[in-house]
């Protein structure tokens, strides 16, 4: 079993980097749609 | 909606069964023993992440010809998940290696010109912090988009054009390349899925980007009110 170590560790490394890019994007998105609602909600009241 | 979380299901459910592929079914390799698992990960890592900036470079093209937006939102997408899948390649990679060749690290020509791409695509991202105003973000960008692209050859023909430290192509790599059947068959299945994922999070981070030019737009309506 020489070697399982590293093996694992290259997978779980590269997982790791996949959930962390996957959880940059969702956190960017939601910050995003907050952003959309709240400007939303700022313009009609503007414009009336 | 419902789409989208339905590919997600596939994607991580392919990537584990590649990885359940690489460990279970994959037959031991001869020489370098259980460490040569990595392959799988690595280079379906690697194609996928070339195939992204395959896609980056068309609709790098596609923005300087037609200027519509919806290509340089892919543009930026492509190149953010091509890059994210390099540096998975670059990370597994040494790891692969020291136990291999004894050192992480070698400046041959596959690597150096692999490494030469994950800095330019990171530039590219940078180029795009740089620039306020869209239209010329975009133009200035796709531009150097295609440029970086001109890299994404020598990487794949480092192996082929020059001796390397990095091994020979075993796919495509001509007479006396190829691989045991098995192997073969688990290789790419990973390859297929490490291309699931990246279309998946090419498609999330597509979508991030429409966002950022909604917010832009009302931002913009805000401000002339």
């Amino acid at each position: 079993m020489k070697n399982l170590d590293s093996v694992f560790a290259a997978y779980l490394i590269g997982w790791a980097v996949f959930f962390l890019f996957y959880v940059s994007i969702a956190k960017r998105t939601s910050d995003l749609r907050a952003e959309i609602e709240r400007l939303k909600n700022v313009l009609p009241r503007s414009k009336g | 909606m419902l789409r989208r979380i339905l590919l997600a299901a596939v994607a991580i459910l392919l990537v584990l069964a590649s990885a359940y592929a690489a460990f279970f079914i994959a037959p031991t390799e001869r020489t370098m023993g259980l460490i040569q698992r990595i392959f799988y990960f690595h280079v379906g890592s690697a194609w996928a992440g070339m195939d992204a900036f395959l896609v980056c470079f068309i609709a790098n093209l596609l923005y300087v010809w037609k200027r519509a937006p919806k290509y340089d939102w892919l543009g930026v997408s492509a190149a953010e998940v091509g890059l994210v899948l390099t540096t998975v390649v670059l990370v597994t990679g040494p790891i692969w290696a020291h136990p291999v060749w004894g050192i992480w690290w070698t400046w041959d020509a596959r690597l150096t010109s692999t490494f030469v791409l994950w800095l330019l695509y990171v530039s590219y991202l940078l180029l795009r912090t740089l620039i306020d105003e869209p239209d010329r973000r975009a133009l200035l960008s796709a531009l150097f988009g295609i440029f970086a692209f001109l890299d994404v050859p020598l990487v794949f023909g480092a192996i082929r054009w020059w001796r390397t430290q990095h091994p020979s192509p075993v796919i495509m790599g001509g007479p006396g390349s190829g691989l045991e059947h098995t192997m073969k068959e688990v290789f790419l299945f990973s390859v297929a899925a490490m291309h699931v994922l990246a279309a998946f999070l090419i498609i999330e981070r597509y979508i991030l980007e429409k966002m950022k030019n909604e917010v832009d737009i009302l931002q913009r309506e805000a401000e002339a009110l």
